[in-house]
């Protein structure tokens, strides 16, 4: 079953625009979203909770239409964008017993649990809470209603990296059922590397990729070699950079096969990143 | 079980080691017959990968005889005799030799001159 099918989305702003974005995700996995500080991560996640206004675009939550359907579905969905900052003066027991309300569902049993593990104290007050600590509050909202459908805006950011490996491993023992699904976005891509299903890769408003992490991954090489084997290949790169010993670049695994004996990796989410990036750079001086 | 290692930074696809340090314990016969796996979810829990990642690796020991699936119950090792242990840990070689000797021919590498090396690096290997 698809917990999330979204359909052509677009959102022009000033500057800015999502392009036709289309992706989905089967329940039971976790989905990475990634892409480059203001690539449209947020944008499009506020699109997909109706945030924001869509230009075009239809979002289906558990096979549903989001628009109509809003209320309803988002009993089932936890949510976090950011950090909780709230209310900076009241305690978290307040700030717990105003979100409760708004939920049917609400698990106290769970929501006690969350405080345990992530050791907050219920009597404190959020400006008294270090960042990690602001992030673990609101996971905790978030987290305390029995949603089917998580999605979280940078979860990771900000947290240690014993924090976050904490967080990535309450992540899988979340979907372990199979009947609960996470989206989620961030720029630490080696959070992903040990836990994604699924990647969505969005660069300047358009996706790139949207596939498993191992086909993703599966799907380019980096290559490397000497300036010579650049001139025949750049044509068939996505980007190169050239360096004092040669190139490095990334290709397609499918067009590197005429290649032989170039020396080829498989590259890191990161790497795909960065060459993407470097491939519009170059269009852009390109184009003046 | 022996324990697996899971390495992030290697050439080989994650599967791919799941696959292989499984089916080694296998036909190493460190395994016993009907021992059951971890579920898949549960292993990519413990493992911190893919859940895909895992069902194609348990997909493959499956396909190669290796385990076998009961609905509702999870994955069990396969039972097999000596004889048919012995056949698959062959087949397992040949297509890894077939492989590396691919590698070898596009460096231009004459058959004598591989045997030779292999003989050299196999009292190294030994002595490891």
């Amino acid at each position: 079953m698809k917990v999330l099918n979204v359909q052509g989305i677009c959102k022009r702003y000033d500057k800015f625009y999502l392009d036709d974005v289309s992706f989905s995700l089967d329940e039971g996995y976790i989905m990475g979203f990634i892409g480059s500080n203001g690539a449209g991560k947020t944008t499009t996640l506020k699109g997909i909770l109706n945030v924001i206004h869509k230009d075009a675009g239809t979002v289906e939550i558990f096979g549903k239409n989001i628009d109509g359907n809003e209320i309803a579905l988002k009993q089932d969905i936890a949510f976090m964008m950011g950090s909780s900052d709230y209310y900076p003066g009241r305690k978290l027991k307040t700030i717990s017993s105003i979100v409760q309300r708004f939920y049917s569902n609400w698990n106290q049993e769970a929501y006690e649990g969350y405080l345990k593990r992530f050791k907050l104290d219920p009597e404190k007050k959020v400006k008294e809470l270090s960042q990690g600590m602001r992030i673990k509050f609101a996971l905790t909202l978030a987290l305390s209603h029995n949603a089917r459908f998580i999605i979280l805006d940078e979860p990771t950011s900000g947290l240690d990296p014993v924090a976050r490996d904490n967080l990535l491993e309450l992540f899988q023992e979340l979907v372990e059922k199979g009947d609960k699904s996470i989206l989620f976005s961030t720029h630490i891509t080696s959070d992903l590397e040990k836990c994604a299903d699924y990647i969505t890769y969005i660069n300047n408003g358009r996706i790139i990729e949207s596939t498993t992490k191992d086909d993703l991954l599966d799907k380019y090489r980096l290559v490397n070699g000497s300036e010579d084997d650049l001139n025949g290949m750049k044509e068939d790169m996505v980007s190169s950079k050239k360096n004092s010993f040669g190139f490095t670049g990334l290709i397609e695994t499918v067009k590197l096969k005429p290649y032989k004996g170039i020396n080829a990796e498989v590259p890191t989410l990161d790497d795909i990143m960065i060459y993407y990036a470097k491939k519009e750079e170059d269009n852009a001086q390109f184009n003046i | 079980m022996r324990g697996i290692s899971i390495s992030n930074k290697s050439n080989k696809p994650i599967y791919q080691q799941l696959f292989e340090q499984i089916s080694s314990q296998i036909l190493k016969g460190e395994l016993e017959s009907d021992f059951n796996l971890p579920a898949i979810r549960t292993a990519a829990k413990e493992l911190r990968i893919s859940i895909i990642t895992v069902k194609k690796a348990w997909e493959k020991l499956e396909r190669d005889g290796l385990i076998y699936s009961v609905a509702g119950k999870g994955c069990f090792i396969s039972d097999l005799s000596n004889n048919e242990l012995g056949n698959k840990r062959t087949n397992i070689i040949r297509k890894q030799m077939l492989k590396d000797l691919l590698f070898y021919k596009n460096l231009g590498i004459s058959e004598d001159e591989i045997i030779k090396l292999v003989k050299e690096l196999y009292s190294k290997v030994l002595s490891c």
